[in-house]
């Protein structure tokens, strides 16, 4: 790790710690909880999708049974909603094994085709399933430990949780489980050929995707208190997560990173300065960024950045 | 010592018998070229081997034991590697990258397969161009970055799928260099599937097998094989 990535990383990390001083206001607070919040989902996405190349479009699903995980534990017992973060990863877990094996035997388009129908499934059984989920009502979850009204310790929570999915994606980066997945999306057969179980590696990378989705659903049951299907499971939840990788930059562990602070924090901020032309906005920075930067924000600064380099060298020599 | 064993082997595409009963063996440190023109089943016999395609019938039997019906990574497990006749380069990573991917098949731990890279470049000659992307390599260095990945995995066996194609004569006679190399140097077997290049095949094969329409017609020494009539019948028509 150069000097200038250490120093720049300890600064951003002072930063985050220092956040909830920095900026008091409530909506300020809530606005950096939710890019956290965003971050999780893009990186944790971005472990199946980016890594591996198996681009889920039904994230959504892991997210609202970890969501929901958070909800049934706090009304149907006396435990705390908190005990979601733990409970929901085991709960994904089956469904994720499930999920895996019917899809993987699908390819490409295929196999996201499958996802979608997953994620809607998901969605459906939330809604008919009233006993358990309260249907299309919901379930309201009483405040636990925290008092719901000061934010600084939700932001601490899904702080130690970002930080942790982020780390983790890349130490997985770094290691043989990165490299084999890197090698499964550039070509399957190659994969096989080299001695790599293919379906192993992508179960594994959709446990870890999934589980991650799911405590990041648990936290968000947490902190927003009320889940519904239409809140914690459409299919426009899988879709913004996906576009978080695209424009930061599919299969690196910055890309979901930036993707989820440039989306986040453009969707909130155009929402109060552009009101109803929000989406509109929205939709032309996506048009813009994948135009010029079809390799995402990371790959498009990694080439100004190396462009930059070769002038100065250039002119020194 | 016998390393590879082909018994019958058979493989139909509805109608076509694209390998019809063909039987040979490979021994332990011994190259031996399939040799046939082009559609004579030289890459379905290399995908019934490696488990990519399942045969209709016959026995294959590596060190002994039966690999029929095990999947392709298994197969590269027990030690037999693949090339592609068409290459592919994992394109997203670089060269050295490439490599290591091979190399943690077999390796214990992270420094080993690290290791193991290394030397897998320096022996195949690409070690000045290990940080480079492999999508950029001219189609010499492609072709051996394939056979370096796949040499990687430590093989006992390595499949080479028409290992000349796409070659210029001085890539070709490196490539020539670095085949005999790895039975001298490493004691690995090779299977070449070659298509028409006489002059490669004379000089690396310990044996040669003729296929044409997927059958056996002939198999021996180089040169018993190029004086052959029915396999200059099968080359060059009556």
């Amino acid at each position: 790790m150069s000097k200038r990535l250490a120093l720049s990383l300890a600064l951003l990390g002072v930063f985050l710690v220092a956040a909830p001083f920095l900026f008091q206001a409530r909506y300020a607070q809530h606005v950096l909880i939710l890019v956290l919040l965003y971050v999780t989902l893009g990186s944790a996405w971005n472990v199946l999708g980016g890594f591996a190349g198996q681009l889920s479009l039904g994230h959504a699903a892991f997210f609202g049974i970890g969501a929901y995980s958070a909800a049934i534990i706090a009304s149907k017992s006396a435990f705390s909603p908190w005990w979601g973060l733990a409970v929901g990863p085991v709960v994904v877990l089956p469904v994720a094994v499930a999920v895996g094996w019917i899809c993987f035997r699908l390819r490409g388009p295929y196999f996201t085709l499958s996802t979608i129908a997953v994620g809607e499934m998901v969605r459906l059984v939330a809604l008919n399933w009233r006993e358990l989920t309260g249907g299309a009502v919901g379930v309201v979850i009483r405040p636990s430990i925290f008092s719901g009204t000061d934010k600084t310790p939700y932001y601490y929570i899904i702080l130690v949780i970002a930080v942790g999915t982020v780390a983790l994606c890349y130490v997985i980066s770094r290691r043989k489980l990165g490299y084999f997945l890197q090698a499964i999306r550039e070509d399957e057969e190659t994969a096989e050929s080299i001695g790599i179980d293919t379906i192993r590696y992508k179960l594994t990378a959709l446990i870890i995707s999934a589980s991650l989705t799911a405590v990041a659903g648990a936290f968000y049951a947490n902190y927003f208190l009320f889940v519904e299907p239409t809140v914690v499971l459409p299919l426009i939840l899988s879709v913004e997560i996906v576009l978080m990788s695209i424009v930061g930059g599919l299969g690196t562990v910055g890309g979901p990173v930036l993707g989820a602070v440039l989306l986040k924090l453009s969707s909130e901020v155009f929402r109060n300065v552009f009101q109803q032309a929000n989406l509109l906005i929205y939709g032309a920075l996506l048009v813009i960024v994948i135009l010029f930067m079809p390799e995402g924000l990371i790959g498009g600064f990694k080439k100004l950045f190396k462009s930059r380099l070769r002038k100065e060298q250039s002119a020194s020599a | 010592m016998l390393l590879l064993e082909v018994k019958d082997l058979t493989k139909r595409f509805g109608g076509l018998v694209a390998v019809d009963s063909l039987s040979f063996a490979v021994d332990e440190g011994e190259t031996v070229s399939i040799i046939g023109p082009n559609g004579a089943g030289k890459t379905t016999v290399f995908n019934l081997i490696t488990g990519f395609q399942r045969p209709t019938r016959g026995e294959i039997r590596f060190s002994g034991e039966s690999i029929v019906g095990k999947r392709p990574h298994e197969i590269a497990l027990a030690g037999i590697g693949r090339t592609f006749q068409i290459v592919k380069p994992l394109s997203g990573l670089s060269v050295f990258e490439n490599v290591l991917v091979g190399a943690y098949a077999s390796a214990a731990d992270d420094g080993e397969a690290r290791r193991i890279a290394r030397e897998t470049l320096e022996f195949t000659g690409l070690g000045a161009v290990g940080d480079s992307l492999a999508v950029g390599l001219p189609m010499g260095l492609r072709k051996r970055l394939e056979l370096a990945r796949s040499l990687a995995t430590g093989p006992k066996l390595i499949l080479l799928d028409e290992v000349m194609s796409g070659l210029n004569p001085s890539e070709s006679k490196e490539a020539v260099d670095l085949i005999k190399r790895l039975r001298d140097e490493k004691g690995i077997s090779a299977v070449a599937g070659v298509e028409h290049v006489m002059h490669v095949v004379m000089s690396i094969s310990d044996r040669v097998i003729v296929l044409n329409h997927g059958k056996k017609i002939a198999e021996g020494r180089p040169e018993a094989v190029a004086s052959d009539r029915e396999v200059i019948r099968a080359y060059l028509g009556e």
